[in-house]
């Protein structure tokens, strides 16, 4: 524990809230009705990841920060991934009338 | 403790109660409008959690993209799909929440076991610090420079995608035959279509 505190906040802290974070948006990716809400929960995700990654560049990989260089990349990806989730929603509102996730059945077998 | 390392402690504590509160309420609250200005509130102090790692130039980026464009976006859709609906009651929702709640503290308890037995190379090479911005900059036009690229590309395809997915088209005349098109035919293309197999 005293390991854990000294030079707090350590990496291990941000892994935590990260995995926390993590977890969170996994619950709320698994018990949303809301399509909207389930995106959210991915952005939730990806932002953990992000968590990660930049407490790794910073305690570990110091002078050649390769971790803020990917985060930056993830970010990207983020927004193109919200800006074509959100366009698949607007049109699937059209046609159903509906945003609650259990009447999205239509691939189902 | 000095000072400094201090208020970094205190930064971090608010910072992350924030988080993951903010967290929780924007997976639990009902009303997704509340929703999604938590998420802003997350992803601004997700913002400064990079900024105590002495990462500027990312926290700059993460406010911009995230709470700038991405949850804009998230309240347009809020906006654009707004409808009080009643949802239909499922059977053992009960059941099915602590199930998955059992599986992601599961997941948790994992984390943290990988987290506490690894042994970190701690500590690392000397920080750059303020240097980051110069160093992430090196990096995406030396040896990131093809997914630099790739980036652009991708943002560009997902924009073109975006606006076709979102559209809705109405054509005067046929694409192929050049005649003009059935008017029916688009009338019934703007009613939805699947309403009928939802109500069977």
């Amino acid at each position: 524990m005293t390991d854990l505190l000294s030079g707090f906040p350590s990496l291990q802290a941000f892994l935590f809230l990260a995995a926390m974070l993590f977890c969170i948006g996994v619950w709320g990716l698994i018990n949303s009705r809301n399509a909207v809400r389930v995106l959210m929960s991915i952005e939730l995700m990806l932002n953990a990841v992000n968590i990660n990654l930049m407490s790794f560049s910073s305690y570990v990989d110091g002078d050649l920060i390769r971790g803020q260089v990917f985060t930056v990349f993830v970010i990207t990806v983020a927004a193109a991934e919200a800006a074509v989730g959100l366009a698949i929603l607007l049109s699937l509102y059209r046609n159903r009338v509906t945003v609650d996730m259990e009447q999205f059945n239509l691939l189902r077998w | 403790m000095t000072i400094a390392t201090t208020t970094e402690l205190i930064c971090f504590l608010v910072l992350s109660a924030v988080v993951v509160f903010g967290a929780l309420g924007v997976v639990l609250l009902s009303n997704i409008v509340y929703s999604a200005f938590l998420l802003g509130g997350v992803f601004t102090a997700v913002a400064g959690l990079y900024l105590l790692l002495n990462a500027s130039f990312v926290a700059a980026a993460q406010i911009l993209v995230y709470v700038g464009a991405i949850n804009v976006l998230i309240l347009f859709a809020i906006m654009l799909v707004n409808k009080r609906e009643d949802l239909k009651a499922i059977a053992n929702l009960g059941v099915r929440r602590a199930v998955s709640g059992g599986v992601c503290l599961g997941l948790f308890a994992l984390l943290v076991r990988v987290v506490v037995t690894t042994p970190w190379n701690l500590p690392g090479p000397p920080a750059v610090g303020e240097e980051a911005t110069a160093r992430i900059g090196e990096h995406l036009f030396t040896d990131y420079l093809l997914p630099f690229e790739l980036a652009s590309v991708l943002l560009l395809m997902a924009m073109i995608g975006a606006i076709v997915l979102a559209r809705r088209d109405v054509l005067a005349k046929d694409v192929v035959t050049g005649e003009t098109a059935d008017q029916a035919l688009i009338e019934k293309a703007r009613t939805p279509l699947l309403l009928e197999r939802r109500s069977s």
